[in-house]
């Protein structure tokens, strides 16, 4: 197992005292061309970022990244396309990719884990794939320089938590309520709770995402979490008004986590 | 009665290679929960008997056997049919959703969710949750529901809410999705009746054991009025719950021979059909490996049949396994022969089935001639067809 990508990231954060920004993407949305500039317009407010690959049955996924994965599926994205996106757009931050699995069953997990060292990628974040649903894939990934990123949901109890964590590299990803991605106009109250319980249980950064739409939500979750994931509602941002109004919410976002530590 | 498994394959929920469970973590805790309780239900000989007794008083078990001497005589051997159109609710999906549903009732779930195609799945689960005093909500993809209004519509006269699904194909496909991402939203208080051999384990397994009932009935019927097995054992295949149901009565006869026939839609090379196991390869959807309709990306290919039951990219791992071991042949029938399939047997024998039980059919006669006289052959009749008339009116020109 070679050292983490993302590491140096969080050490450094964690030195300056910062909670993480994570914007989300949809690979290839709202077109393959604005998809780059929206990457590299993300990255120059961003720890981490995600990198969405497109998938036609995206079953976990509300109604702004269904869309988003549609819209990039029928311009002709793909996994491969993915890639190479990402390659071009040279992005500073480390990347993640957010897959469902079938995308990289097909593409090949061996030649897929290869393009993604290639390209210095962070971490993998495979949706439909729980911790122990396929260990000899599993393993291949986590013997390889992308780090395995594990989810934890409300429903993860604490016999499976140990299990969820023993495998767990890079940050833990906590969904922060039942249900599928999506803007929500509150958060779960139990959720300072959850993140402690996953707090005792490891010593990965806690990265929460799943509904963080506003910069208030952004500070609340940041005094919690080392880190905030943002997806739809950036994603519809980017879709309605463009990058340039994508960029200026993920400045509101920045300022409010940081004006946490001020 | 369940089906008899290694504990290992129990444990993993794999046929072969196939099956899993692959889903997003916030389900993990529900499939294990479903699964110790089902593990446990399967050897309590109490919820067998809670079972059958509803699968005699209000299902109206055990179905018959039919002759079909007309159709018999068109094709050359000697056709026979497990009457699960006779059934409550007119097709097999009641086998599933009565089953399901009292463990739900043991879990303390009230409320219930399915998806649906040809809406016979959702009738069904309406049904039993009617029966039960349960909240019931089912998802139909927009297409299909335009295809089977009636369905949708009794489903509504039972008390359920029909959900229509605009997204993607906007068939059963995306209706599994819709009813996928409810369940991962209201997991605590919720119920999904997944209505065939597919899904996460341990679905596969727990719905051919709840169907299984019909091979188990239609092995004894043809024993003790024939004295013997069947040649041939013929069902059509979508996700492959009636097939699965009836197949693994005969799994253990190696002289029975097992034939599951897919919708060959405008024919195979058309790329317009929903023959997964014949033209797809291996690819993960709804929570299991199995055989896919997909493209080189892995993305889901649009599946194409004239029967919304058997219009689904994927098919239940069970199959996939058993396509690979040969101990299944897998054959197709087109959107024209179903259709010729389904007016045969109502002129012949007075039976109207369903469009998806017409695939069966089609094969059938499709084999014709190539049969010896005293071949018997046992066709699961899956469904009956009253929802199909206006659709077949349509197709025929003579609307309705």
């Amino acid at each position: 197992m070679s050292e983490s990508r993302l590491a140096p990231g969080w050490a450094a954060l964690k030195a300056s005292g910062r909670t993480a920004l994570i914007p989300y993407l949809t690979a290839g949305y709202p077109t393959p061309a604005t998809s780059a500039a929206a990457l590299r317009s993300a990255a120059e407010v961003a720890d981490v970022l995600e990198v969405g690959v497109p998938f036609s049955d995206p079953l976990a996924d509300g109604p702004t990244i269904q869309r988003s994965s549609f819209e990039a599926l029928r311009q002709g994205m793909t996994l491969a396309g993915t890639l190479d996106l990402i390659a071009r757009a040279e992005l500073t931050p480390p990347v993640v990719i957010f897959s469902y699995l079938n995308p990289i069953l097909q593409y090949g997990v061996e030649r897929f884990l290869r393009a993604a060292e290639e390209l210095r990628i962070g971490g993998l974040i495979l949706t439909d794939l729980p911790a122990g649903g396929d260990p000899e894939l599993e393993s291949a990934v986590q013997q390889s320089g992308i780090d395995l990123i594990r989810l934890v949901a409300p429903t993860t109890r604490a016999d499976r938590l140990r299990h969820v964590l023993a495998g767990a590299q890079g940050f833990v990803y906590l969904v922060a309520r039942l249900g599928v991605t999506g803007a929500r106009s509150a958060l779960d109250f139990d959720l300072g709770e959850s993140v402690q319980r996953v707090r005792q249980a490891t010593s990965l950064p806690v990265a929460v995402g799943f509904g963080i739409s506003t910069p208030e939500q952004a500070r609340t979750v940041g005094r919690m979490a080392d880190g905030v994931v943002v997806g739809s509602a950036l994603v519809d941002i980017l879709g309605r008004d463009g990058v340039a109004a994508a960029r200026r919410f993920l400045g509101s976002l920045r300022e409010a986590l940081d004006l946490r530590d001020r | 009665m369940p089906i008899a498994q290694s504990p290992d394959q129990a444990e993993l929920g794999r046929f072969g290679p196939y099956g899993g469970r692959y889903v997003p973590e916030t389900l993990v805790a529900a499939l294990d929960d479903l699964a110790a309780l089902y593990d446990t239900a399967r050897e309590d000989p109490t919820f067998w008997s809670e079972l059958e007794h509803l699968l005699v008083e209000f299902v109206g078990r055990p179905s018959p056997l039919s002759e079909a001497p007309r159709f018999s005589e068109l094709v050359g051997a000697r056709v026979v049919l497990k009457r699960e159109d006779l059934n409550h609710t007119g097709a097999h999906k009641i086998n599933n959703t009565v089953g399901q549903a009292l463990l739900a009732l043991r879990m303390g779930k009230r409320r219930i969710i399915a998806e649906t195609g040809a809406g016979q799945h959702g009738v069904a689960t309406a049904t039993v949750c009617a029966r039960f005093g349960l909240e019931c909500v089912v998802y139909m993809g927009a297409e299909d529901l335009r295809r089977q209004r009636l369905n949708a519509y009794r489903m509504e006269l039972l008390g359920a809410t029909v959900i229509p699904v605009e997204s993607g194909t906007r068939t059963l496909k995306d209706a599994t999705n819709e009813a996928l991402r409810d369940w991962v939203t209201n997991v605590p208080s919720t119920h999904y009746i997944i209505g065939s051999v597919v899904g996460p384990d341990p679905f596969p397994r727990m719905v051919r054991d709840f169907q299984a009932v019909i091979g188990r009935e239609a092995r004894e019927q043809m024993l003790a009025r024939y004295g013997g097995l069947p040649h041939t054992v013929v069902a059509c295949v979508g996700g492959g719950s009636n097939a699965m149901g009836i197949f693994s009565g005969f799994l253990n006869d190696p002289g029975v021979r097992l034939v599951g026939v897919e919708a060959a839609g405008e024919g195979l090379a058309s790329g317009h059909h929903s023959a997964t196991l014949t033209a797809g390869t291996p690819g993960v959807l709804h929570g299991s490996l199995s055989y896919l309709l997909q493209n080189a990306d892995g993305q889901v290919a649009p599946a194409h049949s004239i029967s919304a039951g058997l219009d689904y990219p994927g098919v239940g791992p069970e199959h996939s396994q058993l396509r690979d071991s040969g101990r299944v042949i897998y054959s197709t029938a087109t959107d024209a022969e179903a259709i010729e399939a389904f007016q045969a047997l109502c002129r012949l024998e007075g039976i109207i089935p369903a469009l998806e039980t017409a695939h069966a059919f089609a094969w059938v006669r499709r084999s014709a001639g190539r049969w010896v006289g005293s071949d018997t052959v046992l066709v699961c009749l899956s469904g009956r067809g009253d929802k199909d008339v206006a659709h077949v009116a349509d197709l025929l020109g003579n609307p309705a």
